[in-house]
């Protein structure tokens, strides 16, 4: 009842000011719709790239070939070794315990054609537990077997969007594929689903895109194409010599895997082997999103404490402008705690106000991100494609604790720096207010 | 004899600059219930001292204030709103009303500030109200009001906790002669009717108007008379009730 009563008042005089009592308002407003926008677009930007990295797989490591760069090559004549070797891939299954499953691939770029189709695409050599291994689906008939690869079949599985173009009316399995490079045709025996491309991670691995894929047997790849890989460029020929162009490699516990990184580092340190832990990643990405956090609560922090300052400052004014009613209240009985109270109460009224608003602004923060990217859009399409990927596409999380901590930060920045103006307007002497003009 | 007040030799100093001023040098009277006090004296004389004695705004610095019989200078500051809340009613110069709240609620604030404002506390607020008057103005704001309907308004509010006494500070300093007369025709009716009432003022034709007449000079008491020539506005022992106009009744 004293407290309705007290708060009925508080907005009463609050509205006696309007504009004064909005922009005190609008302090606190920004500064906790600051807290949940800047936490959620944090976290929506950290989650994207966990989400990327724990796609590798937490326990894998991944050791790719990379092409020395063309000035260290250019005095070589003829095709260019470089990479992982098959012996270092037999000797790391033979003597790294730590080691479950390797599962050793080839990739070369080549052309493959059906008729009067033709498509530039992925010709992956590999084995049966690629498909376990990168989450691919089979869609119809089935992914490579292990007898495929003992027994060096020319068969093939195509991805999803290959068996669209070369065989958009017909049912590919059963059917060949031609190898045009080589001359070769390759028995169709599955279709995979479609599958997104994966993103590229901190300039550690690249893009992956899955779509102008055909898996073929390693053992097949090695009998019928061989090491040696001749690419037809601008006029003219490049050649390569590369015999595995990733490995990856699934440790048998996750406490393992950071040793096993470190082991494998210290086998491979040259400059053609480069090696990416999605671990590491993962934990570098997790220290980010914690620093993320930290710089972005900070900001926040400054913000609302700028905004506690301005209601104080008001307050302070409102004190010394409202001294002779303050008098006339104590000369009615009003006890000091009463104005305490009464002050508070006000104070604690306007934090609540811009608390609540900057709430429900923080809780749409989704929504427009969503709304003001698909304007842009709109708008100039050219001017969002040239910006960052993140921008285009992160999706802000809303952070669930944000909402209670940023209500919480202000009510208690209310009180704070209302409890100040609120005690100074008690300590007036009565007859020293009533005076006041 | 009860006693709405008794002052018992009363002085009161404070330092002014690192000077210690004598504002009260020893006074000393009594108000009984029913009395009508005009406190006069000219400026530096102490009688705003004493108003903020008699209005437990303050504490003498020896001799003692009753109010009844309880001893003011014993209490501290939050029993001494207490007291203000609820045995005084004080009638300002400049009206002071609270600009944000409606008539009505103004009349309310002493009650409100003693916890007792209930049902029936709200519905005697409102007959206050049209005694004085009021009645069809209680959702008004003060600025919307004239300077003695303001003043009317704040006489309703120093009755609502049915105090020991008015003290109504220079009550009519700020209204024309008319309204004047109006509200000191007030005050004679509230005295009718039994109500003490103690004004300080500097105009004689405001002191006229009492049944008694203090004086103060140099913080000291100078008289202390019987107003034989009262003046009096209305015929003899005119209550309230006898003179609200049917539109209020």
């Amino acid at each position: 009842m004293l407290w309705l009563r007290t708060v009925q008042l508080g907005v009463k005089s609050l509205l006696l000011h309007p504009l004064r009592s909005l922009l005190t308002v609008l302090g606190i407003f920004i500064g906790v719709a600051s807290v949940i926008w800047l936490l959620a677009i944090g976290e929506g930007i950290s989650f994207e790239a966990q989400k990327q990295i724990e796609g590798l797989g937490a326990d894998n490591i991944i050791v790719r070939s990379i092409k020395p760069p063309s000035e260290e090559t250019a005095n070589t004549r003829g095709p260019v070794p470089y990479g992982l070797k098959r012996f270092e891939f037999d000797a790391i299954v033979e003597t790294v315990p730590t080691i479950k499953s390797a599962l050793p691939i080839r990739e070369i770029r080549r052309q493959f054609s059906r008729g009067e189709k033709m498509v530039d695409g992925r010709l992956v050599g590999t084995i049966p537990d690629y498909a376990r291994v990168l989450r691919l689906e089979v869609d119809r008939g089935r992914f490579l077997e292990p007898a495929d690869v003992q027994s060096h079949k020319a068969y093939c599985v195509l991805a999803a969007e290959v068996a669209q173009r070369l065989f958009p009316y017909q049912d590919p399995i059963g059917r060949t594929v031609n190898l045009i490079e080589h001359k070769d045709y390759y028995l169709i025996i599955g279709v995979m689903k479609s599958r997104s491309p994966t993103a590229a991670i901190g300039g550690s691995l690249e893009a992956q895109e899955f779509s102008n894929d055909i898996y073929v047997p390693i053992s097949t790849m090695r009998q019928r194409i061989g090491d040696r890989v001749w690419t037809r460029r601008a006029g003219s020929f490049e050649g390569e010599e590369v015999e595995l162009n990733q490995i990856t490699f699934r440790v048998d516990d996750i406490k393992h895997v950071l040793a096993t990184a470190d082991l494998l580092k210290a086998m491979f340190d040259r400059s053609d082997v480069k090696i990416t832990v999605p671990l590491e990643l993962l934990e570098q990405a997790k220290t980010m999103r914690l620093m993320f956090i930290m710089f972005m609560g900070l900001i926040a922090a400054i913000s609302l404490l700028v905004g506690g300052i301005g209601i104080m400052n008001i307050m302070l004014a409102t004190v010394t402008e409202r001294t002779r009613e303050i008098g006339v209240r104590r000369a009615l009985g009003a006890k000091k705690v009463d104005i305490i109270r009464q002050f508070l109460v006000e104070t604690i009224v306007l934090s609540i106000a811009g608390g609540a608003t900057g709430v429900a602004f923080g809780l749409l923060c989704p929504t427009i991100v969503d709304g003001l990217r698909n304007f842009a859009r709109w708008q100039n399409p050219e001017f969002v494609a040239k910006l960052p990927e993140v921008m285009q596409a992160v999706t802000p999380i809303i952070v669930p604790v944000s909402i209670p901590l940023a209500f919480g930060i202000s009510v208690v920045i209310g009180v704070v720096f209302g409890i100040y103006p609120a005690i100074r307007a008690a300590n007036m002497d009565p007859i020293e207010a009533l005076r006041h003009e | 004899m009860k006693y709405a007040a008794r002052i018992i030799d009363i002085t009161k100093e404070y330092p002014l600059k690192g000077e210690t001023v004598h504002a009260l040098r020893g006074v000393s009277f009594d108000v009984p219930f029913g009395d009508y006090v005009a406190i006069m004296g000219p400026s530096g004389s102490g009688k705003s001292t004493l108003l903020n004695l008699l209005g437990c705004l303050d504490k003498p610095t020896s001799g003692q204030l009753l109010l009844e019989d309880d001893d003011i200078g014993a209490l501290n500051d939050d029993e001494l709103a207490t007291v203000r809340a609820s045995r005084i009613g004080f009638v300002f110069q400049s009206y002071n009303l609270i600009q944000q709240l409606t008539v009505l609620e103004n009349i309310q604030v002493p009650l409100f500030y003693l916890g007792r404002l209930g049902a029936a506390e709200r519905i005697r607020c409102e007959e206050i109200a049209d005694l004085v008057g009021l009645k069809d103005r209680l959702k008004h704001r003060p600025a919307q009001l004239s300077g003695g309907q303001q003043q009317r308004v704040a006489i309703a509010r120093s009755l609502v906790n049915a105090p020991n006494f008015i003290l109504a500070d220079e009550a009519t300093g700020n209204l024309d002669s008319v309204t004047t007369e109006e509200i000191m025709g007030l005050f004679e009716k509230l005295n009718n009717e039994g109500r003490t009432i103690i004004m300080v003022t500097h105009e004689d034709e405001v002191s006229a108007h009492a049944k008694r007449v203090v004086r103060l000079r140099d913080g000291l008491l100078q008289s202390d008379i019987i107003n034989e020539n009262r003046e009096l506005l209305l015929p003899p022992n005119t209550r309230i009730k006898d003179t609200i106009p049917a539109d209020h009744a």
